[in-house]
């Protein structure tokens, strides 16, 4: 007997007329005229399935991804650390998650107390005057800070400045922010050791340089040690500094921005303070500026007013804020569970962050550097950066390599990233991984360095033990399927 | 009381972890790795509270949570881009699965078959609601997604001016603003009564039902967008489309929508996700990512994010956007709520909607003194010309428990614009109606 039962059938293929997944509640109001017929929908062809179907379905499908509280993430440069379960709680509370985002301020008081603080909370994190928090991702915080530098640069009559500078190790969403504020990339190569080549940089700064855009620690893992002086050329020719927030696990309590001489950066509370990453969002991307840019923040910006008979909080337009980035006061419920984290750790335990972090990072660089080349050989921050490049002899690359530690219940490192390393493998452990789990990550590292030598075929087809091996993305880009029909 | 050290429970390497790990990279401490920090800026003084345990951050947060009032004790008539509507239960188990909240984004499809059949269904539920051929992914929010929209439209058209329909939400507006200006494109606004188009005009937005609750004329704005080779961009309410004709149906070339209304919670205006869809001409040029089903070595069906040369990590400077999120764990919810509420749930929360904001307009035309200035078809939103100012009504309506709507007076005198889902009970709305009759500054106290 063959039984053909495809547990992976999409809802449309699910759908049978005749089941509904949810009750209908009875209309208590007297029946109205109905619009025009011409412009009543007649061909609405959406999947008709019961809840339990629903549910089944779902659930198989989450069972099918590894997540962060089932698997290890070593996800360089992404911050995968544990996200507490308080924090989805907090977020969750009525007087939370069911406020509209048009209510008066009198009655969303406390929603406003709680983006105040942590306005303040983000600013004194990094050393800078003021804060908002609309931004809803890392890469809208990059394009509010460079939109804030232009409009600096415009409020000063001084339009001649077009180019940005950014390093070659930078993440992608940096070149592409920038040309969305109309401004070309000028890019500047990493010198040997990993730092930004400074003579590179004194060429490339004149008149026209609007700013830098820089990570720092860089996506090399490495906390650059020219970093004063960086931020003096820039300065010295007129231009800002903006900092990309990506690697803020490694600098909490270690230093701030703002006292190195960055005029502007975004964080990323889905990375550093422990949001979830929810398979792709939603994330949060507050921006916090020095006192010459604050008039420019995106608004709204919150406030507090205090006087003998009140204390209130309300939003505000900054006076020559580059606008609004959101509908309404960006992702909310991400700045609860932020909130909830940073509050529960405090200064004492956002230090301890950064020092496991650092720590683990070192711990696999010195455990690892024996079995796979190690570009930049120098202390690291939180991650580190290997390359594949002696495997690659051996016919397997730095993709195989990661395809091969799924097999093992570990999810990839970033591949092929930054840029400027060939095969590159980048690793960030964070802190919230026990010893015994990156003792388990470096045996099977060291482990799979020893496959590529015995049996490199073993890699090429990994992994084995998933509900799919590898996939044909050539074939999906040739021929796009991007969705299924119901015209039923 | 206990007198060990405190130390973060996310945290666990031991003191003696930690020892071994610095006997293991022979340094004497871990400040000794932070030696590239330059020595003056390194250790800042860091105000911040002492840390709280999970007890203390609980009391804290409900007592900051307490002091907002919510419309399930306050009844609330607020609209203008985000909805309250009901959510089944199901939403919310299936999004608090950790495999689904705490999961990396789909970068190796074979560890996330998960999130990216998700997205799959996702992106076709989505093309079946508003019957266009393709969807994205998901953006951040409805604003973000018709300003990327305009951008789209001036890369496809290779023109750059933007067309503005006057009725277009005020906030959508100021976003666009936000991201097409610092480019160099115009943006200029129309008149629905009189449609005029330059030829150097790359597009023309729309929103449908528009800000103040009623319909365009799609059907004529598409023939003089295309007549002057210009794309119609639609932004409509989803659920909207449950009762009424989608914008493909009309022409539209990318249609874009606030995805809240299907079941996210209203959390003070976000996490939303932003609903994107386009004629499949265009899927070159659209921004964020799109997944696709392919084969696996096993022949096996699969999905993996696909065309993603359009996008930041691969394109740098030259992608089509620097988005580098799809806010995909909002997209399960969507996923969830179209799935199980189904073909006739939809149509059903639809058809209540316009049925009880129909009943609240005709009772509130009713009272001497207000009137309803706009003529056409309406959902669940509409304006209501008050004989007092908006302002004073809302605060005589908080005063009164309620809370009111939104004031337009800048657009129509004395307009408020009023919305209601099916989560208004007949009460709610007759004790509105009760109210906005009896203000005493009307001079017509019905008490």
């Amino acid at each position: 007997m063959n039984i053909e039962y495809n547990e992976r059938r999409s809802l449309a293929e699910r759908s049978f007329k005749g089941k509904i997944g949810t009750t209908l509640p009875r209309l208590d109001v007297p029946v109205q005229d109905m619009p025009d017929a011409e412009d009543i929908r007649t061909d609405l062809f959406l999947p008709e399935v019961s809840e339990g179907e629903v549910v089944r379905y779902m659930t198989l499908l989450s069972q099918m991804n590894f997540s962060i509280d089932t698997n290890y993430y070593p996800l360089g440069s992404c911050t995968m650390k544990y996200n507490p379960k308080v924090n989805e709680e907090m977020a969750s509370l009525p007087g939370f998650a069911n406020i509209h985002p048009r209510q008066p301020k009198s009655t969303v008081q406390g929603a406003l107390e709680l983006a105040y603080n942590l306005q303040a909370i983000l600013a004194e994190i990094v050393g800078m005057s003021g804060c908002s928090l609309s931004t809803m991702a890392g890469a809208q915080g990059e394009l509010a800070g460079m939109l804030m530098i232009r409009a600096y640069h415009v409020s000063r009559g001084d339009h001649k400045r077009k180019f940005v500078l950014i390093p070659d190790s930078a993440h992608g969403t940096n070149p592409a922010s920038a040309a969305m504020c109309g401004y070309e990339v000028v890019t500047i190569p990493s010198d040997t050791a990993g730092n930004m080549d400074i003579n590179a940089l004194r060429t490339a700064c004149n008149e026209e340089t609007v700013g830098l855009m820089l990570t720092l620690p860089n996506t090399l893992g490495l906390f650059d040690t020219n970093i004063l002086e960086i931020c003096k050329l820039v300065h010295d020719c007129g231009g800002l500094v903006y900092g990309d927030g990506a690697n803020m696990n490694a600098m909490l309590g270690r230093t701030k921005l703002g006292d190195l001489g960055f005029d502007v950066m975004h964080f990323n509370l889905h990375k550093t303070f422990s949001t979830p990453h929810g398979g792709g969002g939603p994330g949060s991307g507050p921006v916090c500026a020095r006192d010459i840019l604050v008039p420019f923040l995106p608004s709204p910006v919150i406030s507090r007013n205090t006087d003998e008979e009140s204390d209130s909080y309300e939003l505000y337009e900054p006076d020559t804020s580059i606008g609004k980035t959101s509908a309404f006061h960006g992702n909310f419920g991400m700045l609860v569970r932020a909130y909830t984290y940073i509050n529960l750790l405090g200064a004492s335990g956002l230090l301890e962050v950064s020092e496991n972090a650092v720590l683990n990072a070192n711990y696999v660089l010195a455990n690892l550097k024996d079995h796979y080349s190690l570009p930049y050989d120098r202390v690291c921050m939180h991650e580190v950066v290997f390359s594949a490049k002696m495997q690659k002899q051996q016919g397997v690359s730095a993709l195989d390599i990661a395809k091969r530690l799924i097999d093992y219940g570990i999810h990839p490192p970033t591949m092929y990233f930054p840029l400027i390393v060939e095969e590159a493998l980048m690793i960030e452990p964070t802190e919230t991984e026990s010893k015994e789990t990156i003792d388990n990550f470096i045996q099977v590292m060291q482990a799979i360095a020893q496959e590529v030598l015995d049996d490199p075929s073993l890699l090429k087809n990994a992994p084995y033990a998933t509900p799919n091996t590898r996939l044909d993305e050539a074939k999906a880009a040739r021929n796009p399927d991007l969705r299924w029909h119901l015209s039923s | 009381m206990t007198s060990e050290t405190r130390h973060s429970p996310y945290v666990p390497n031991t003191d003696a972890d930690r020892d071994q790990i610095i006997k293991c990279l022979g340094v004497s401490s871990t400040d000794e790795l932070f030696g590239d920090i330059p020595k003056q800026h390194y250790l800042p003084n860091l105000k911040l509270n002492e840390p709280l345990s999970e007890l203390e951050i609980t009391k804290e947060l409900q007592r900051l949570s307490m002091l907002n009032y919510t419309p399930d004790t306050m009844p609330c008539f607020l609209g203008g881009g985000a909805y309250r509507h009901f959510i089944p239960s199901i939403v919310k188990h299936v999004i608090s699965r950790g495999e689904f909240a705490t999961a990396y984004t789909p970068y190796q499809p074979e560890v996330s078959q998960g999130t990216l059949q998700t997205i799959y269904e996702f992106q076709s539920l989505v093309c079946q609601l508003f019957e266009m051929d393709i969807a994205n992914s998901g953006m951040y929010d409805g604003a973000t997604a018709i300003a990327e929209a305009a951008l789209m439209a001036c890369r496809i058209t290779n023109k750059d001016r933007i067309a503005v329909l006057n009725t277009l939400s005020p906030v959508y507006v100021s976003v666009i603003r936000t991201y097409v200006e610092p480019q160099g494109l115009k943006i200029y606004s129309v008149d629905p009564s009189d449609i005029k188009l330059d030829q150097e005009t790359a597009c023309i937005l729309v929103q449908h039902p528009n800000f103040y609750g009623y319909l365009e004329d799609l059907k004529n704005i598409a023939k003089v967008a295309h007549e002057n080779d210009a794309l119609l961009v639609t932004s409509t309410d989803p659920i909207f489309l449950g009762m009424f004709n989608a914008p493909g149906k009309y022409g539209a070339d990318i249609a874009v929508a606030e995805g809240q209304p299907l079941g996210v919670p209203l959390s003070y205006g976000g996490p939303y996700v932003g609903l994107f869809t386009c004629k499949s001409d265009f899927v070159r040029q659209m921004p964020g990512r799109i997944v696709g089903k392919t084969t696996d070595t096993k022949q096996r069906e699969g999905y993996v994010l696909t065309l993603q040369t359009r996008e930041q990590h691969i394109r740098r400077e030259r992608a089509t956007s620097n988005i580098c999120t799809s806010e995909a764990l909002i997209g399960t919810a969507v996923v969830a709520y179209i799935g199980s509420m189904g073909r006739v749930g939809i149509k059903h929360v639809a058809e209540m909607t316009y049925h009880k904001a129909h009943y609240a307009s005709s009772m509130i035309s009713k009272i001497p003194g207000y009137s309803l200035p706009f003529g056409g078809t309406f959902f669940k939103e509409f304006v209501v010309r008050c004989p007092i100012s908006p302002a004073k009504l809302n605060s005589y309506l908080l005063e009164n428990g309620l809370i009111g709507g939104i004031d337009v007076s800048d657009r129509v005198e004395n307009g408020l614009l009023i919305a209601v889902t099916e989560m208004n009970t007949k009460e709610e709305i007759d004790r509105l109606v009760y109210l906005m009759a009896e203000h005493p500054a009307r001079g017509n106290n019905l008490l």
